[in-house]
């Protein structure tokens, strides 16, 4: 710093008359896209980080689908590449949950490194930040669709009703991926460090994935763990995408199953109206 | 903005639970000025910064920043402020330049006025080779450097600076003092925290010395000084063995509460006489045999003025 530092910086924003309501909506919507755009910017610098929350999915389609699928049974279907035709709307599903841990892990490394102070102090709109997160998951999470799609139409998945009910699909997938994302903005401003958040999200991920019709279809499963599986949020997304893009495994004749179009709505709209009041609360909380 | 004040605290309170972090904490800082907040570890300090650049919510009392009531116009306040914290408050996947883009497009600066405003900062602080890598590839003083440039975007009126050399190397922290100097030399108000004595004696027009919530003194550094008696006679001896003895010689012609420093086999005494006292000194160190390295008589440090204001060392951990 040899050179003094001037102060011919742009003047700060008039002392005047406080901004209009267009104009702080102005400012809500630019500070959520540069909010957004930063959190790109770490997929672009940062590719290694994305890589690994592919290569798990796409392991698990690979192991799944090939290695235990050949001793899976699909109810109702025996075709040969029946059980990936099965196996591949879990894994879109499953993506979705894991990417919360990358969710919660950049919220607590903000909180924790200060990052969130410095926002703070500054004439930010204050929600910028969760809603620039949220838009960048779900735009995260449309790369890792079209990865994954990819890899399933590679290994013999496809649709089967039409360009209509896939789309539909893929939305009740990222509305899962919206919900899933609050959950993890709120758990990355409960946890103390970033390192807490793989150490929760991976060893609690898995079975939840496994107890549900990510994998096995419940009516396989032992009475009553079928009926926790069939009521397992995850189950109601995934059994409508199957439903829609025309893929086997559909079953079960409990109430959830027969409305899984239904509930892959509910639950995600439920977990919005529990976590995003509790996200505000937690984030209001950081002034105390 | 006519105030002549650009910082204005009233009896600031501040609970966590049963624990009082702030205990009626009064504060005025002119315009242009740089003023210390002094004080151990756990004394309140960050708490106030952190309520004045409007981070935290607070229990009672009154603050005003750049003309603006904390409270009340949190927003405008924002607009014109900068905050350094103690920890580099950078995003350490972006590289420098995109970090100075991103905050100040975050300040409401068009694209093009925030590249340019990067290109500007980038150059000052002497980042202009490392514009392009990471912020998490930077030095400990690189980083501080893009964190208190980050803090510079808008050209803050008030600019707090929360042990803003804390970690850092003597040839850093220098860097960061001119920074700070050239800065107040154009007009911006600095609010710094320190627990090092030096860094207040060198940069700050006025000190208040914290401890556990309050304010205990105020002034300038001479003035803390003077607060606690005048001249202190001081002798550096060569041999750690005869540090009590030479206290002993000490307090026998100072008279006054010894202070004994065994890091620097440094002991010191108030004196009321000071060309007697050196004199005297000599005389009975020689007697009792005991080599010192350095004999001389001077004014008290803030180190010393700390002590003597708070009872304990500036340095030292405050117990809970």
């Amino acid at each position: 710093m040899s050179t003094a530092i001037s102060t011919s910086a742009p003047a700060s924003s008039p002392a005047t008359a406080a901004p209009s309501a267009l104009t702080r909506l102005r400012w809500w919507v630019c500070d959520s896209w540069v909010m957004t755009k930063r959190n790109m910017t770490h997929v672009v610098r940062e590719p290694e980080e994305v890589v690994i929350y592919f290569t798990l999915p796409i392991m698990f389609v690979l192991v799944f689908g090939y290695v235990f699928g050949s001793g899976m049974a699909v109810p109702g279907a025996s075709s040969d590449s029946a059980y990936r035709e099965f196996l591949l709307p879990g894994v879109f599903v499953m993506t979705m949950l894991y990417g919360l841990g990358a969710t919660a892990s950049g919220i607590a490394f903000d909180v924790g490194r200060g990052v969130v102070d410095r926002f703070r102090s500054m004439p930010v709109t204050r929600s910028a930040l969760v809603t620039g997160r949220s838009l960048a998951d779900l735009l995260r999470a449309l790369l890792e669709m079209t990865v994954l799609v990819v890899c399933g139409l590679l290994v013999g998945w496809q649709w089967h009703r039409g360009i209509g009910n896939a789309l539909l699909a893929v939305g009740l997938i990222l509305l899962l991926r919206i919900a899933l994302t609050w959950m993890g903005i709120l758990l990355g401003l409960i946890v103390p460090n970033p390192d807490l958040v793989a150490v929760i999200v991976f060893p609690t991920a898995f079975p939840l994935t496994a107890v549900s019709n990510v994998f096995v279809a419940p009516e396989l499963m032992p009475g009553w763990l079928g009926a926790v599986s069939e009521w397992n949020p995850l189950s109601a997304t995934v059994g409508a995408i199957r439903e829609l893009f025309g893929n086997p495994g559909l079953g079960g004749s409990s109430w959830v199953a027969e409305h899984a179009l239904v509930m892959a709505v509910v639950w995600p709209l439920l977990m919005l109206a529990i976590f995003v009041p509790l996200s505000v609360w937690r984030y209001q909380r950081l002034s105390r | 903005m006519t105030n002549e004040f650009a910082v204005v605290a009233e009896g600031l309170h501040k609970r966590y639970g049963r624990s009082c972090a702030l205990d009626g904490v009064d504060l005025t800082v002119p315009r242009g000025t740089v003023h210390g907040l002094l004080g151990p570890n756990g004394a309140g300090k960050t708490t106030a910064v952190r309520i004045l650049a409007t981070l935290l919510r607070f229990d009672a009392g009154r603050a005003e920043v750049a003309g603006f009531d904390v409270q009340r116009e949190p927003e405008r306040v924002r607009a014109r402020i900068g905050l350094t914290g103690q920890y580099a408050a950078v995003d350490e996947v972006l590289s420098g330049r995109q970090n100075l883009i991103m905050f100040a497009r975050l300040f409401h600066l068009s694209p093009r006025a925030a590249r340019a405003r990067a290109d500007e900062l980038l150059e000052q602080f002497d980042l202009v080779d490392a514009a392009g890598k990471s912020a998490a590839q930077y030095s400990g003083g690189m980083r501080r450097r893009l964190d208190l440039a980050a803090s510079l975007i808008l050209a803050p009126d008030v600019l707090f600076l929360d042990e803003p050399t804390t970690g850092l190397d003597p040839r850093s922290r220098n860097g960061v003092w001119d920074g700070v100097r050239s800065l107040v030399a154009g007009g911006t108000t600095v609010l710094l925290t320190t627990q090092y004595l030096e860094e207040a004696d060198q940069l700050a027009d006025r000190i208040s010395v914290i401890d556990t919530g309050r304010v205990v003194a105020e002034g300038t550094s001479d003035e803390l000084k003077s607060q606690i008696g005048g001249d202190r006679i001081e002798v550096v001896v060569r041999d750690a063995a005869d540090l009590a003895s030479a206290a002993h010689v000490v307090e026998a012609v100072g008279g006054g509460a010894v202070h004994t420093d065994p890091d620097t086999r440094r002991v010191s005494s108030p004196v009321r006489d000071r060309v007697e006292a050196l004199g005297d000194v000599v005389q009975r160190l020689r007697e009792a045999g005991i080599v010192a390295e350095d004999i001389g008589v001077r004014r008290p440090s803030l180190d010393e003025a700390f002590l003597a204001l708070t009872g304990h060392r500036a340095e030292e951990e405050v117990a809970a």
